[in-house]
């Protein structure tokens, strides 16, 4: 217990009380609204006391940093040894365009990289591809073959920077480029570092970059889960990932259950399918949340998600070593909670919404820019979202203590509330026989969809506030610099792709791709193989038909 | 004659992956009552001309967020009318810059919707914009 019983008593008479003068406060003077809820619909309290968490019990559910359940944060000295990692998302045009922007960020203070590929990178197509038509750089990097690759990590320290890469179905052949290309510049495995997305779960649930059914998909997870702790000891090979799951309309506790309910799928598919100890990999296990513009809902969601981890690897997995225990998570601000309209607005929103995050204990942080509702940043927008960070950090005084917030009686009640309905709905897909097949079911794309729904509904009816968008609406439109992706880029890229074809040894490429045909039917770890398909010049698309072929084509079930 | 329900068909040409949109639009359309087809993700323009016209849709909606609605959305027109489907109408919506309009009309795009519109107001467009096609 928390608080005497003596304390509770005067509290209650106290809060009585105060509930009495609210009635009258109330019948003079309405409140503005009926509904006071988060921007997920949860319900809200006017006030939190000693009453609402006096059954936390403070060993086992709120600790010291560094301590189980690692609720305060997993650093023993918090923001004071080390802020969080500025990792800035950025990825457009070719793999030249990007390299720039990289050391532009760089020079300005960022202090690791992230990569966005574009759409046909990302699902696994070459360029050249009918199906790729249109989209050659348009929402990130164009990445063919190693050729590229080596273009993009052109003067990039790859044994002092750690570079995380937002890949899913051709995570193996990207992941193989970059150790390839660390290969090539004389840097041994052991001394990279970054991190791969390569969550497949979340992609059938939100985000839809979809090569082959879920069963392989997680299979060729566990691969690079037992190649990473095997050969690549400080890679994260799975950013599991909310980020997505929100975008595409779920709550703030759907985020927080589906995700860690992906991360435990994946903790038994390795122990599963690769007989390995929990404790062999799960302290290079790491998360991808969303924050969203509901400032205590977001902390407290990834104050939460820390506890939840802690007690699942803990109790469920029997991990016992406590780095296992640790849930290190990345934050990206929320691109839909930015508006089209008064688009400079978005800078407020972004700030709020990245302290939010500093204040639930993120480590690594992602800035939207102001633009990126219309396209992707422009340079003047991206130093914007940067110097948010640093002025957050530098400036505003939250990083001199850990975990400010806690023991707020609200902020730990919403805690607690959160964790509760999170383990209702792992519990709820543990019925269901896991998140494979609650996914075959459409369980969590059908939660999302309602949620979707609901909230497109109340922004309609006014229920729900966006400024600019149903109030405060003006009738001038800010016009702000938009990126240009040159459609002559296409060709571009497409004659490099022809010249490595043709330069190429066309039989060493094509040998790589039949060593990997039979490793993937004969089930063997792919990534060894990957890494001498890249290296014979063999491209994305040729590495991902493989796989199309071995283990089939998953297409959207269009669930709505 | 009684009039028959508007067929609408919401389509995501291309390898983009944001439904959000698309999917609540499908279900307004639905809750709407009209005759509501959802394609999915990462169809070709051939393929969603070919299921419009095989479905005997009156409006095809396509919703893309990558940027490349400058190919995607006058392609899928063009197929459309290659193969034989004049009468349908085509809209767009998205992540789709104020410059790019004019192309899009150009290209026969009778309807373009960007952020900010609500789901009554597209509703009341279709209304008045779209009538269902008498077919034999």
């Amino acid at each position: 217990m928390y608080f005497t019983k003596e304390l509770l008593d005067k509290t209650s008479r106290m809060r009585k009380k105060w509930e009495d003068e609210v009635k009258k406060a109330v019948a003079k003077h309405a409140d503005l609204k009926g509904d006071w809820s988060t921007v997920s619909s949860l319900p809200i309290n006017r006030l939190y006391g000693p009453e609402d968490i006096k059954d936390t019990n403070f060993e086992e559910d709120i600790g010291y940093p560094g301590q189980f359940p690692y609720l305060r944060g997993n650093q023993v000295t918090g923001y004071r040894g080390r802020y969080w990692t500025f990792r800035m998302f950025s990825g457009f045009g070719t793999a030249k365009d990007t390299n720039q922007r990289w050391h532009q960020l760089l020079n300005a203070g960022q202090t690791g990289l992230s990569t966005a590929f574009d759409f046909p990178t990302l699902m696994g197509y070459d360029t050249d591809d009918p199906k790729a038509r249109g989209e050659c750089g348009k929402c990130g990097v164009a990445i063919d073959t190693l050729e590229d690759f080596l273009v993009l990590v052109d003067g990039i320290p790859m044994d002092k920077i750690t570079t995380s890469m937002t890949i899913n179905p051709p995570a193996t052949a990207l992941w193989a480029m970059y150790c390839a290309a660390a290969e090539i510049k004389g840097i041994p495995l052991t001394k990279i570092g970054g991190t791969i997305q390569n969550d497949m779960l979340k992609e059938f649930i939100a985000q839809k970059t979809l090569m082959c059914p879920p069963d392989p998909s997680v299979k060729l997870i566990s691969d690079t889960v037992e190649f990473g702790t095997k050969h690549v000891p400080r890679w994260n090979t799975i950013s599991i990932s909310g980020y997505h799951i929100r975008e595409a309309g779920s709550t703030a506790v759907q985020e927080l259950a589906f995700t860690l309910r992906d991360g435990m799928e994946y903790v038994e598919d390795v122990i599963r399918r690769k007989g390995l100890h929990v404790d062999e990999f799960g302290p290079r296990l790491s998360f991808f949340f969303n924050s969203h513009i509901d400032f205590f809902e977001e902390i407290a969601k990834m104050r939460a998600a820390r506890r939840i981890w802690a007690k699942a690897m803990r109790d469920r997995y029997k991990s016992t070593d406590e780095r296992s225990w640790w849930m290190r998570f990345h934050t990206q601000t929320a691109g839909c909670s930015l508006t089209a309209q008064q688009p400079y607005n978005n800078v407020i929103r972004t700030a709020t919404e990245a302290l939010a995050a500093v204040l639930g204990g993120t480590q690594s942080l992602h800035t939207n820019s102001l633009d990126e509702v219309w396209c992707l940043p422009s340079d003047f927008a991206v130093e914007i979202a940067l110097r948010t960070q640093q002025v957050i950090a530098e400036e505003t005084g939250v990083t001199n203590t850990i975990d400010p917030l806690a023991g707020s009686y609200f902020v730990e009640a919403l805690t607690n509330e959160m964790e509760e309905q999170a383990w209702d709905y792992i519990h709820k897909i543990d019925d269901m026989g896991g998140m494979v097949a609650a996914i075959d079911r459409g369980f969590p794309q059908m939660e999302l969809a309602d949620a979707a729904y609901k909230y497109q509904q109340q922004v309609d009816s006014s229920e729900k506030i966006m400024v600019g968008v149903n109030k405060y609406v003006t009738d001038e439109e800010q016009e702000i610099p938009l990126l240009e992706i040159d459609d002559a880029l296409e060709t571009e890229q497409i004659n490099r792709l022809n010249e490595v074809r043709r330069k190429r040894d066309g039989k060493a490429a094509k040998k790589s791709l039949d060593d990997l045909k039979n490793a993937c039917k004969k089930e063997e770890n792919v990534m060894p193989y990957c890494i001498e398909a890249v290296k014979n010049l063999c491209s994305v698309q040729e590495i991902c038909d493989v796989y199309r072929e071995v283990f089939g084509e998953f297409r959207d079930p269009a669930m709505y | 004659m009684a009039k028959r329900k508007l067929r609408i068909m919401v389509a995501k040409p291309g390898l983009d992956g944001h439904d959000r949109g698309a999917r609540v639009l499908a279900r307004c359309f639905r809750d709407a009552g009209y005759e509501t087809i959802y394609t999915g993700c990462h169809q070709t323009p051939e393929e969603i001309a070919a299921a419009a016209i095989q479905e005997d849709i009156d409006c095809v909606g396509l919703s893309c967020h990558s940027g490349a609605h400058r190919y995607l959305f006058p392609q899928t027109v063009k197929q459309l009318r290659e193969l034989g489907g004049d009468d349908i109408q085509v809209i767009g919506g998205g992540v789709i810059p104020t410059a790019d309009f004019q192309m899009l009309y150009d290209a026969g795009l009778k309807g373009v919707f960007t952020p900010g519109v609500t789901l009554p107001d597209i509703v009341k467009w279709i209304e008045e914009n779209i009538v269902p096609n008498i077919r034999d």
